[in-house]
């Protein structure tokens, strides 16, 4: 360090806030080292005006020896040359030598700086032991301070300090030399505060005048710039940029204000014309070379610009923020751009491309040469913006300068370039050394097409590498793209091809419909470069379809397409067509997707199944997305025939099928979802919908169900890959192969008009199978779009079937007894029905085909629709009826109707119908289904086939008749009931009765004579008086009959029903009454009381033929005895039997023969109760038991058995024994017992049956029943 | 006062995009599109910081030479991009954020209507008129 500076103004970092010392020259010396070593060592706090807040700085200082001219003259505003502190050293201890020269020197030292009034002094005393011991005639060590003070400290006695031996290593010392820097520090800061309140106080009140016509902005910059000086001086690096950037603020404002018509005078002198565009410098800490400009007015807005950038990136770069420089600096060149605009300097051509570019390397240079490596590639999202910047600049420049062209620049290029050069002065001298200079680099770039090539593919790749470092991938591409169009124009078109399908991927996946459209012709204009036929096609199609382009564009376009697609072997007629014919191909196969789009399709008949040989017409709805007609060779499409369904399974299955594709498909048509055209605004369709199906496995051999389940049938497109690649590729010419084997749809010459058309096939239907569309293929001329998956899966059924015949009813039910239609159905499938052809019937007596003179035959087509019709003949033999069948095609319906009878049958259909008497209904299930329906089976012979065909028709008997006897004592009445079990309602006629036995019986009808109507399910009752004159018949035998028709048919005649019937004993043999009789003293019954059952059974008859066969009778002296059991029954509670309820009897079998018991029964409730029942049955012994009478039922036996068994309450037990008592033989175990048998129901009259008697209730009862029957 | 105005999808393609030079819609696209990666950027810098105090307001997304880009993000992460021309200094961030409001209450009022569906291009004449006397005024 150098203490004597000659020239104190120093612009470098080493600049120090200027202390002066005066007087001991020596003493100083001996003490600097120590003093500036000493000096910043300890911060000191600063506090400051205007409420900033206070910091610790390190002082520190350059002490200058003190001149008068270093004091600072009137109005002279340089801060960094003013002396903050004024030091005055001695280290005189003499007084006499103090007072002979010292005072006056401090004297004249104090003088010259109250002439300045500078008031920031100090004096130092230094004191040595050394000295005091040499002269030992000195005065105490205080008296010079204190004459020092007195003389000079009036009132600021802290302006003396003492250093006592300095340079002693004494504790001491130590606490001397701290001491006197503490006041130093203080007293320097006290000097900082008041000199620099002062001066920004000045400094404000000139920028208040900065309305005023005189005020030069640049003569304030240099003012606050000093101030920025003095922090920057004092490491207040924060407060200087802060300095910078009020100037740089309001500089702009001025130039804001100026664009908006308030220009100040001052800003004259930076609209003039730039002349030096040689960028930022930022490798000096302040460019003096600028400064001086701006100091002379010199500067243009550029100078200004860039030493105000430099001084702010200077004190960024100490801040350590050298990210907001290239922030800032970004920002800077793009409003330095602007505001040259605005201002309208004037600015050579390619002048700002230059200082744009020079600047940006300068700044990326600066921060290179102050960051670590691995800091930089961290943080290049801060500088990636200057380095696309450079390459963007550089680019411009290159275009300006004709080096961006596949010829070189020329004269007019190269003169541009000289000025241009020109304008860029010689390098400085601060980079001349640097091989890579940003001035260079520019010269080099500029000087050939080769260099310039050189330097923006170095730039472009690098800020294309840093976007993509940090993932901007979308800036990535803009810059590739940029550099495609650099590549185009250098006629390099497949280095170019790369970048621009890239980009154009990224736009086609974002679906950016203009960018699409813009890369797209840059893509094609690569293409067509590069011969690459099919590809220029493709996207010749896409820009054809492409709204977005102007309509001479869209046509030029497919112009292209249709030239290439005329072009003829004879490739020398097509010369504009250069580029295509060296690689002609002798086919082009495109994606359709860009040509037209499928709409709908459409099948005619809608269901989309037809027979073999039939005609199956599909309506194609393709919108055409070209800008002109144009006329197609070929339209086809391609079918895959598979044999899956239809054919074997015949009408049914394929119909089925039909049926269940006709779910989403109305009528037959499909609907294609409407694909976004190629450029369009969705760039990602909504995925499709989960197209959902049901599927059943059925095992091969017997067709039963092995699985079942869902299945998704277009899991394909659901489940794509949507990688950034694959999405984006159009349906690609990879997978545009084409069928060739398939059938076809085919037409030919087709003229495709923009917009919809609609184009109709025939569909092949030459086999039975499923046909599936798979591809849609259209040929113009040598060039084929193909379509190359139709979805959703279009099919049509082709199917074959075997001809049918079917026979049914025409109503729902066949009625026996009636002449019933039946429809037969032929269904001729395959078979085509020639003359001659009939049918062969075999007739059956039970069901005779009724001949009518007229028999209608329609034949409908397989859709439905009446064909003809005509008249069949029937002709019947004994044994067969022949129906001769009118012609008719193949996959022809056949229809006509035939009337047939089928007799009811006569008599009963079973035998023990008999045993139906008296409504005791026995019910055999199987016997009730056969008696109801009549099975007839008819065999067909058909002519296509060498078998018979069995048609089972079944007939309903319409009537179910049931019959029961009724008694009333000796007299008999039979009641017939006939219950209509059919659908429909008769009349009936003529109900008869007759008894066929030929006994002589009379039959005394008891019916209405007039015609009755039955309707369904309801019944018809007539009763008939029976009466006999002689002997009782034994089982007389009836017929019943009765007339019906149909209550609908008026007129129709009358067909019998029969219904034949026996009964079995008819007389009445005994007649069962009882009476209740209350008991002893009572008016009525009680409820409680017993009363008295009394019974009497008198026998009505005779002994009857049917009666000595019976084996219950006991002979006595020619005199007949039965024995009886009688039995009180009460099923429903009502009365107590007391006592036996039970009891053998013995009835004399004479007339009148009466027998009477009497019981005891008790009312359990109050009320009119029915009488109890008294049941009557045959008592037979056992040993009469051998001769099993033959009309005894096995069943019924059992269960009188199991009622006697049944009943085991004590009176039946009592009865039993009391059976065995009166027996008087004791039954041996096992099976021969005691039988009892039931008497028909007409042997027993019951003459109390229905009866009822009044029972109140009891006395002593306090709940009251009432029992209503 | 803008230049252009657009609104983004959540899966970055335009719902909407209109500019004031027609024959620089270009340009305009491009730059919309590219700032997209800053919108990004931004989006996924602030999702690690607290959600639920988001800032929608992008603010500055980049400055090119002639204009400036300003960006916002909706809760339901659809994008306005609004584009100013760099020499109009008149507008300050506070515009820009108005600007923004009043584009995303519009903006709301379209997907409020059961007609709209929701991902389709906004076709609003309501909308339009807005962007249209955004596009106008103070130019």
């Amino acid at each position: 360090m150098e203490p004597l500076e000659e020239n104190p103004i120093i612009y470098t970092m080493e600049n120090k806030p200027i202390v002066t010392y005066a007087g001991d020259h020596g003493l100083f010396t001996s003490l600097y080292n120590s003093l500036t070593q000493q000096l910043p060592r300890e911060p000191m706090e600063w506090r400051r005006s205007y409420g900033r807040a206070p910091k610790m700085i390190h002082l520190e200082a350059n002490f200058v020896q003190f001149k008068e001219d270093l004091l600072p003259k009137e109005g002279n505003k340089a801060l960094l040359t003013f002396p903050f502190l004024h030091i005055y050293w001695t280290d005189c201890c003499d007084t006499e030598l103090y007072k002979a020269s010292v005072k006056e020197d401090i004297v004249r030292w104090q003088n010259l700086l109250k002439l300045h009034s500078t008031v920031d002094w100090l004096i130092v005393v230094v004191e040595s032991d050394t000295k005091k011991k040499n002269k030992t005639n000195i005065l105490p060590r205080t008296s010079i301070v204190d004459k020092i003070r007195n003389d000079f400290c009036n009132k600021q006695s802290d302006r003396c300090v003492v250093l006592s031996d300095p340079l002693k290593e004494s504790s001491r010392a130590q606490e001397s030399w701290s001491s006197f820097l503490s006041k130093l520090r203080t007293l320097l800061l006290m000097s900082f505060t008041r000199n620099l309140g002062r001066f920004e106080d000045d400094m404000r009140s000139l920028r208040e005048q900065r309305t005023e016509p005189g005020w030069s902005f640049c003569n304030y910059f240099m003012v606050q710039e000093e101030l920025a000086f003095v922090f920057e001086m004092l490491q207040q690096f924060e407060d200087a940029l802060v300095q910078y950037d009020e100037l740089d603020a309001l500089f702009t404002q001025y130039v804001l204000n100026s664009g908006a018509g308030d220009g100040a005078n001052w800003l004259g002198s930076f609209c003039a014309p730039v002349s030096s565009w040689n960028g930022l410098v930022l490798r000096r800490p302040i460019d003096m070379e600028k400064r001086q400009q701006v100091q002379s007015g010199r500067a243009s807005l550029l100078d200004m610009r860039s030493y105000l950038f430099s001084r702010q990136c200077t004190l960024l770069l100490f801040l350590q923020r050298p990210w907001e420089v290239t922030q800032r600096a970004l920002e800077l060149l793009h409003n330095c751009v602007q505001e040259l605009r605005l201002l309208e300097v004037s600015v050579l051509q390619g002048a700002l491309d230059c200082w744009v570019f020079l600047s940006c390397l300068e700044v990326l240079q600066r921060i290179e040469g102050c960051c670590e490596r691995a800091q930089l590639e961290a943080n290049c999202s801060h500088t990636v913006g200057l380095w696309a910047y450079a390459s963007e600049k550089l680019k411009s420049l290159g275009c300006l300068c004709g080096l961006v062209s596949e010829n070189g620049p020329d004269s007019e290029d190269l003169n541009r370039t000289v000025d241009l050069l020109a304008g860029l002065g010689i390098e400085r001298p601060e980079t001349a050394s640097s091989m890579q200079s940003p001035y260079k680099k520019l010269k080099e770039a500029l000087s050939s097409v080769d260099a310039f090539e050189r330097h923006y593919l170095d730039l472009t790749h690098a800020a294309m590498e840093m976007y993509r470092a940090i993932g901007r991938m979308r800036s990535a591409r803009l810059v590739g793209k940029s550099l495609a169009e650099f590549y185009m124009r250098k006629g390099d078109p497949r280095r170019a091809e790369g970048f621009l399908q890239d980009a154009l991927s990224c736009y086609v996946s974002e679906g950016w419909a203009l960018p699409i459209t813009h890369t797209r012709r840059q893509v094609a204009a690569c293409h067509k470069l590069l011969n690459q036929t099919e590809d220029y096609l493709q996207a010749s199609a896409l820009l054809a379809g492409d709204a977005n382009l102007t309509d001479e564009e869209r046509t030029h376009f497919c112009q292209e397409i249709l030239s290439y697609a005329n072009q003829t072997a004879d490739t020398q007629a097509c010369a504009q067509c250069h580029a295509l014919r060296s690689s002609l191909s002798p086919q082009a196969v495109l994606a359709m997707g860009a040509f037209a789009q499928l709409r709908q399709l459409q099948f005619r008949p809608p269901a989309a199944v037809v027979h073999v040989g039939a005609a199956l017409q599909v309506e194609l709805c393709l919108r055409s997305l070209m800008p002109v007609a144009v006329r197609l060779e070929q339209l086809a499409a391609s079918v895959h025939f598979s044999l899956e369904r239809g054919g074997a399974q015949g009408r049914a299955g394929a119909g089925g099928a039909g049926r269940g594709r006709g779910a989403h498909r109305p009528a037959g048509t499909v609907r294609f979802p409407e694909e976004s055209p190629p450029a369009g605004a969705r760039p990602r369709p909504q995925p499709p919908a989960l197209e959902l199906q049901e599927m059943q496995d059925r095992s091969p051999t017997d067709r039963s169900l092995t699985s079942a389940g869902v299945v998704c049938r277009n899991v394909h497109m659901l489940l794509r890959r949507r990688g950034s690649s694959a999405s984006l590729d159009p349906p690609g010419r990879a997978a545009v192969a084409v069928d060739d084997g398939a059938q076809l749809l085919k037409t030919s010459e087709v003229t495709l008009l923009p917009g919809n058309n609609s184009i109709l096939f025939t569909a092949p239907s030459g086999e039975p199978g499923t046909y599936t569309l798979r591809q849609l293929c259209a040929t113009v001329g040598r060039v084929q779009f193909v379509l190359p998956h139709i979805y959703p899966v279009v099919q049509y059924e082709v199917y074959s079937q075997e001809p049918q015949l079917s026979v049914e009813p025409l109503a729902d039910d066949l009625l026996a007894g009636l002449p019933q239609r039946v429809k037969f159905t032929i269904v001729t499938g395959h078979y085509c029905i020639r003359k001659g052809d009939a049918l062969q019937l075999s007739n059956t007596d039970a069901m005779p085909i009724l001949q009518s003179p007229s028999c209608p035959a329609h034949i409908l087509s397989s859709a439905g629709e009446l064909v003809s019709e005509s008249v069949l003949s029937v002709q019947s033999s004994e044994k067969v009826t022949s129906i001769a069948l009118p012609l008719a095609p193949p996959y022809h319906t056949i229809e006509f109707q035939l009337e047939v009878l089928c007799h009811i049958p006569a008599g009963p259909a079973r035998p023990d119908t008999q045993r139906l008497t008296n409504g005791e209904l026995q019910h055999r299930p199987q016997g009730d289904s056969s008696e109801t329906t009549i099975d007839h089976k008819v065999s067909i012979d058909c002519p296509w086939s060498i078998y018979s065909t069995l048609i089972a028709l079944t007939f309903h008997i319409p009537f179910k008749a049931k019959h029961s006897l009724l008694s009333v004592g000796k007299r008999k009445y039979i009641q017939v009931c006939l219950q209509n079990v059919s659908e429909v309602s008769f009349h009936l006629v003529e109900p008869s009765l007759a008894e066929s036995g030929g006994t002589a019986l009379e039959l005394l009808s008891l019916n209405a004579k007039t015609q009755q109507v039955v309707s369904s399910s309801r019944s018809l009752f007539c009763v008939w008086e029976l009466k006999w004159t002689r002997d009782a018949p034994l089982s007389p035998h009836f017929e019943f009959s009765v007339c019906f028709s149909p209550a609908r048919a008026e007129g129709c005649d009358y067909k019998p029903f029969r219904y034949e019937f026996q009964l079995e004993n008819v007389c009445t043999l005994y007649s069962v009454s009882a009476d209740i009789v209350p008991g002893p003293g009572a008016e009525h019954c009680h409820t409680g009381a017993l009363c008295g059952l009394e019974v009497c059974i008198t026998r009505l008859e005779e002994l009857c033929e049917a009666e000595s066969e019976d084996t219950g009778l006991t002979e006595n002296d020619g005199l007949y005895t039965a024995k009886l059991l009688y039995e009180v029954v009460d099923n429903s509670s009502n009365w107590a039997v007391c006592g036996k309820s039970s009891g053998l009897l013995s009835m004399p079998v004479a007339v009148s023969a009466v027998h009477r018991v009497q019981m005891e029964v008790m009312p359990l409730f109050a009320g009119n109760l029915p009488f109890p029942k008294i049941k009557l049955f045959k008592y037979l012994p056992h040993y009469a038991l051998p001769p099993i009478p033959a009309e005894t039922d096995s069943c019924v036996e059992k269960d009188s058995v199991s009622l006697l068994d049944e009943q085991t309450d004590t009176a039946s037990l009592r009865s039993r024994g009391s059976i065995h008592s009166l027996g008087g033989v004791e039954p041996p175990r096992g099976p021969p017992l005691p039988r009892l048998e039931p008497f028909d129901a007409g042997q027993v009259f019951q003459g109390s049956r229905a009866r009822q008697v009044l029972v109140l209730p009891g006395k002593d009862d306090h709940v009251l029943e009432v029992n209503v029957t | 006062m803008a230049v252009c105005i657009a609104v983004i999808a959540k899966e970055n393609y335009p719902l909407y995009i209109r500019s004031v030079p027609t024959e620089n819609e270009l340009k305009f696209h491009y730059t919309v599109h590219t700032s997209l990666d800053v919108v990004e950027e931004k989006i996924s810098a602030v999702g690690k910081a607290l959600v639920d105090q988001r800032e929608l307001y992008l603010g500055l997304l980049y400055p090119t030479e002639d204009y400036k880009v300003y960006g916002y993000v909706t809760n339901s992460k659809v994008k306005f991009v609004i584009v100013v021309d760099s020499s109009n200094t008149s507008l300050r961030d506070n515009e820009i954020r108005s600007m923004f409001r009043k584009l995303h209450n519009s903006f709301t009022d379209v997907m409020c209507n059961p007609f709209y569906n929701p991902g389709d291009p906004i076709q609003s004449k309501a909308f339009d008129g807005m962007v249209s006397a955004m596009m106008v005024q103070a130019c």
